[in-house]
């Protein structure tokens, strides 16, 4: 029940910030708050989600597999990130066509 | 599959589609199309085809992908695409591309129901093999030949790879990624992902047995990671011929050519294999299969050798 | 429960599909790389939902792969350098002096 419970929080949260991160990727005015919309808001959304189906998960095994999925996403983001940025910057915002 | 599922998943697929089709912008295909690799396998899964849906992430994501920005990357310039296609031409398309979309439809609608399938057939064997994924299974005991037909077809790709490159380069380096050093945060990246993706690559490698995974999909994960070493510029780019690569790119057709030359000694017919041998056979095959499919693929996405200085 | 983690999940999908609308506009390569990122974390995230929703622990693998190539496209546009400051000429860039590892 209770488990139940916090899945459904969690995951609705999750699912709340997705939301926020692709709406800020689409309505921001500039490409690094873009960035700041989608590396951050869109990796706790996962982070939640991922947090939330853990009271349903199997095993223990199966738990620390979805924990794992999110840690690498926060890697990989984190690193997005940093190197959009980086890229970014270096083209002083050139636009390609 | 819930029908607000399915229309979730093709939505993005679709939507993907129309931008690669309806975009002016190169870029904004090359990266559509990159976008459309990974939500294909979104609709691996509302298929409910796992197997499918695994390869389908690791080569978009991995090699499709990384082999479109690396293009996007050789650009260096606007690339004019020839003159726009007059309009009786591309009328003449479009009704062309009208026509096969309401045959395949009509092909859809049309299959018996419910549809016939030899899935039992295919179930039933399972366990005197010791494998329990019957997709496994079909790779590589029912339809052994056709896996040894995919890796030839890989090499000849690898072999158009050499030739596209200049004569003074031949069997030499790929063309090395552009100037600038990698940021701190790649390093970082290749350094935390390439130990963790490897094992991961070796447990997907061994899953592959009994649930969906195998030799493919881990081949196609080590590659990806090699790449985002050499991107890193922690690891070579292998040379495009000869030496280790030739070694690493022979050693799979030839195990898999050796095993069914046994099977033929043994049982008379080519990659039948007698029943206590053929588990180890399976995997020692799948091993050497899965070196070539690596370096193959990494061949393949790091493109044509480029002269060397000096050469 | 299940409806519930299935409805997530579509919801999760429709929301990358809706990220493609940058890919289309977004002026700069940045932005359409942005795009391809949501789809791959997206991705993973629908994944996660439905292996629970319908008992499925294969798609945790399929989740984690999307995870760990999730990046891999960024880090190859992100070493693309055509810097800003090209030569005049449109020459492309020279070759690395970089030593790519032990030769």
């Amino acid at each position: 029940m209770i488990a139940d419970l916090l899945t459904l929080a969690l995951v609705l949260a999750g699912a709340t910030f997705f939301l926020a991160g692709t709406v800020g990727l689409l309505r921001f005015g500039d490409p690094l708050s873009r960035l700041h919309a989608l590396t951050k808001a869109d990796s706790l959304g996962l982070g939640l989600i991922a947090l939330g189906l853990m009271p349903q998960a199997d095993s223990l095994w199966m738990a620390l597999k979805l924990l794992l999925v999110w840690l690498l996403v926060v890697a990989g983001s984190t690193a997005a990130g940093q190197m959009l940025a980086r890229f970014h910057l270096r083209r002083e915002g050139a636009a390609d066509e | 599959m819930n029908e607000l599922l399915a229309l979730a998943l093709a939505f993005p697929l679709v939507l993907g589609a129309l931008v690669v089709v309806l975009t002016t912008s190169t870029r904004a295909a090359l990266f559509g199309f990159f976008a459309f690799g990974l939500f294909l396998a979104l609709a691996w899964v509302a298929l409910e085809a796992v197997d499918v849906a695994l390869t389908e992430a690791a080569i978009g994501g991995g090699a499709t992908g990384l082999l479109l920005l690396r293009l996007n990357a050789r650009l260096h310039r606007k690339v004019s695409l020839g003159e726009p296609a007059g309009p009786r031409l591309r009328i003449l398309a479009g009704l062309l591309a009208a026509l096969v979309a309401l045959a395949l439809g009509g092909l859809l609608l049309a299959l018996p129901e419910p549809a016939p399938s030899l899935a039992a057939a295919v179930v039933e064997p399972l366990p005197a093999l010791g494998i329990g994924n019957p997709v496994t299974a079909v790779l590589i005991a029912y339809r052994a030949l056709d896996t040894l037909l995919e890796i030839a077809v890989l090499l000849i790709a690898v072999v158009g790879i050499r030739v596209l490159g200049a004569d003074r380069g031949w069997g030499g380096r790929p063309v090395p990624w552009p100037t600038a050093g990698p940021s701190p945060a790649l390093v970082f990246l290749a350094r935390l992902l390439v130990p963790a993706g490897l094992v991961f690559a070796i447990y997907l490698f061994w899953v592959g047995a009994d649930a969906p995974g195998g030799k493919f999909q881990a081949s196609t994960l080590v590659a990806a990671l090699w790449l985002l070493a050499i991107m890193a510029g922690l690891a070579p780019a292998p040379r495009t011929g000869g030496g280790w690569t030739g070694i690493a790119l022979a050693i799979g057709p030839l195990a898999f050519i050796a095993a069914g030359a046994v099977g033929l000694a043994a049982t008379g017919s080519f990659l039948a294999w007698p029943e206590p041998v053929a588990k180890p056979m399976i995997v020692a095959v799948e091993l050497a299969l899965a070196a070539s499919v690596v370096v193959a693929l990494v061949v393949l996405v790091a493109g044509p050798p480029e002269p060397e200085a000096g050469r | 429960m299940t409806g519930f983690l299935v409805a997530m999940a579509a919801f999760v999908a429709a929301t990358a599909g809706l990220g493609l609308l940058r890919l289309l506009r977004g002026p700069s390569a940045v932005d359409r790389m942005m795009a391809v990122q949501l789809a791959g974390t997206a991705g993973a995230g629908v994944c996660l939902l439905l292996s629970v929703a319908q008992a499925s622990p294969a798609l945790v693998d399929v989740a984690l792969t999307l995870a760990v190539l999730a990046a891999l496209g960024t880090a190859a546009m992100s070493r693309s350098g055509h810097p800003a400051r090209i030569d005049a000429a449109g020459a492309p860039p020279a070759a690395p002096r970089e030593p790519m590892g032990k030769r």
